[in-house]
């Protein structure tokens, strides 16, 4: 029975990637680049609920590593590098070290006091970025003055054609998001849903807590570093806003929509974000207060997420269902 | 007793601020002897365990584990030489089903808590070890339920189960019976001198219920102000008077 409820799951995720992948070819170019903006998003939120969803930890600078991220690619770029896979690893590479070192000193503390951390380190990296004008352009950002082209076949693509970053962006995030996969249902990542649900019974059993966090920590920060890379090329630019603690708090609504530690909560929660946002922004500039009046009733009404709802009441009606 | 002691403690004390809370309590645990420590509330039981178990440093004195020096060593050192504890309250992971209860100290055990890309369902060697130890407890029927659904006593099963498979030498259990019905703790009295006898696990435990450390310890200690006031087996404990003043009220029948 556990079989075919895994068959279930993993058809349906096949199926959600298909949709995904014909979105391009019936898509008008606007959506398919909301589509790239929701993806990206979600991978970033995605990172941050390996830490807040599955660990317990509230991380409030995830925007900085995606920021570092971003970053890291933009150098590469503008200073002569001329390789995408190098530009995007060097993002990867970048959100990891950043995390590594942040880290190190932010997994001692536990929910507020954690939180506060990461969102003090968060405000250095956006007063960095802001500030440090020879290197980063401060305010104007860095523009990417060239991407490479995608080379595929002997064929070249250009990044530019929204379809073609597209369809980049989503081979990126699924690899991504399969790494994720992997990681939650190994052992180590059942060590992280244990920090969650009793960390001094972990401890109490020979786990060293703190080092299982700062992993998760600097696993969620390559992914979101990566993420950073994607929307540096999506834009063309990094921009010193995308490290700001506002931006950090972001993945945290995309993921409390969604359903946190709902492994898709954070994506689906992306793209009601975004979704939301287009179609009320057309009828108004005020769109955060409508935000607001959806927020708050999932917080109360649906503490697992919309996605994780929907799940619940699916798995209720299989359940009834002879 | 011509046998290295499994747990040997010299003159620990400790304190919080200038509140001492024990002092002076020294004993040695021979391997496989069921070793009880009782006292009335706020004798000192809690601090004294978390002393021992690497809760905390303890301010004075010495612990030997098999004749190692482990005073003030963390905890979760501990547990790989095979000490290990349970707590006073239900110390469990709720939202996690009984048999991940049971993976999570499989895994550290068998070092892999660091392994992020295999499977753990394909690790079928530690779902099968982890169905031995739920058998030994007898909870096996509940694998696939959340632990947090469990009736109280089974809960403290699954507590059990936790502590027992990272294989301990010496469990220290702080009292395992709190909060059950007569019939649990006659299953919980049942499975400590079981598990003693089968396995040659050693136990040390502290209680409330003297019916308890009667039928299971062969050695009592008693904790009275933060001082052992008495040791001896149940005759002699019983029998001794400044134990019934201290402790039994002076009324201790049966």
């Amino acid at each position: 029975m556990a079989d075919t409820k895994r068959m279930q799951t993993v058809a349906g995720i096949i199926l959600v990637f298909i949709l995904f992948l014909t979105g391009p070819f019936i898509l008008p170019v606007y959506w398919t680049m909301i589509l790239t903006e929701i993806l990206i998003m979600g991978l970033l939120a995605m990172s941050f609920n390996l830490l807040f969803g599955y660990t317990g930890l509230l991380s409030f600078g995830q925007a900085g590593f995606f920021g570092v991220g971003a970053y890291a690619t933009a150098l590469f770029l503008s200073k002569g590098g001329n390789s995408l896979f190098v530009s995007l690893v060097a993002a990867l590479g970048a959100g990891a070290v950043a995390a590594l070192v942040i880290g190190f000193l932010c997994v001692r503390r536990d929910e507020i006091y954690f939180a506060m951390i990461t969102l003090g380190f968060g405000m250095m990296l956006y007063t960095v970025a802001h500030n440090w004008l020879s290197l980063t352009g401060g305010s104007d950002g860095l523009p990417l003055l060239n991407v490479p082209a995608l080379n595929l076949l002997g064929r070249e693509f250009s990044l530019f054609d929204p379809n073609v970053m597209y369809l980049f962006v989503l081979t990126v995030t699924a690899l991504c998001i399969f790494f994720l996969w992997r990681v939650v249902r190994s052992p180590f990542g059942l060590m992280l849903t244990a920090i969650r649900e009793n960390k001094q019974r972990l401890a109490f059993v020979g786990a060293g807590v703190q080092h299982l966090r700062l992993a998760a920590f600097v696993i969620a920060g390559a992914l979101a570093g990566m993420a950073g890379g994607l929307f540096c090329l999506f834009n063309a630019m990094a921009t010193p806003d995308i490290l700001h603690w506002g931006f950090s708090s972001r993945p945290v609504l995309m993921t409390v929509l969604g359903g946190s530690g709902i492994f898709f909560g954070p994506l689906f929660g992306a793209a009601i974000f975004f979704g939301l946002e287009q179609l009320i922004t057309s009828m108004t500039e005020n769109w955060m207060i409508f935000l607001g009046i959806i927020l708050v009733p999932v917080v109360i009404f649906f503490p697992h997420g919309i996605l994780g709802t929907l799940m619940d009441w699916m798995r209720t009606r299989t359940k009834r269902a002879p | 007793m011509s046998e290295t002691p499994i747990l040997q403690i010299e003159n620990l004390g400790h304190s919080y601020g200038r509140y001492l809370v024990i002092r002076d309590i020294s004993l040695a645990v021979a391997p496989g002897e069921l070793t009880a420590l009782i006292g009335p509330n706020g004798a000192g039981k809690t601090t004294f365990y978390n002393a021992v178990s690497g809760h905390f440093r303890p301010t004075r004195g010495r612990v030997h584990f098999n004749g190692r020096d482990i005073t003030g060593v963390p905890a979760h050192k501990l547990v790989p030489m095979g000490l290990l504890r349970s707590f006073q309250i239900t110390n469990i992971f709720p939202n996690l089903t009984v048999m991940e209860n049971i993976l999570v100290p499989l895994v550290l055990h068998h070092r892999k808590g660091f392994a992020f890309l295999p499977s753990l369902r394909r690790k079928k060697k530690l779902y099968r070890e982890a169905e031995e130890v739920l058998d030994k407890v007898g909870i096996l029927s509940s694998a696939y339920r959340l632990a947090n659904e469990l009736p109280y006593g089974d809960k403290r099963l699954v507590e059990m189960a936790i502590v027992l498979a990272r294989n301990p030498k010496l469990v220290m259990l702080d009292e395992p019976t709190a909060g059950m019905n007569p019939e649990e703790t006659e299953r919980m009295i049942h499975l400590i001198k079981e598990l003693a006898t089968r396995f040659g696990t050693t136990f040390f435990l502290t209680e409330h219920d003297m019916k308890v450390v009667f039928s299971v310890a062969s050695m009592i200690y008693v904790l009275h102000q933060g001082v052992l006031l008495a040791q001896g087996d149940k005759e002699a404990i019983r029998a001794n008077t400044a134990v019934r003043e201290a402790y039994l009220g002076g009324s201790a029948r049966d």
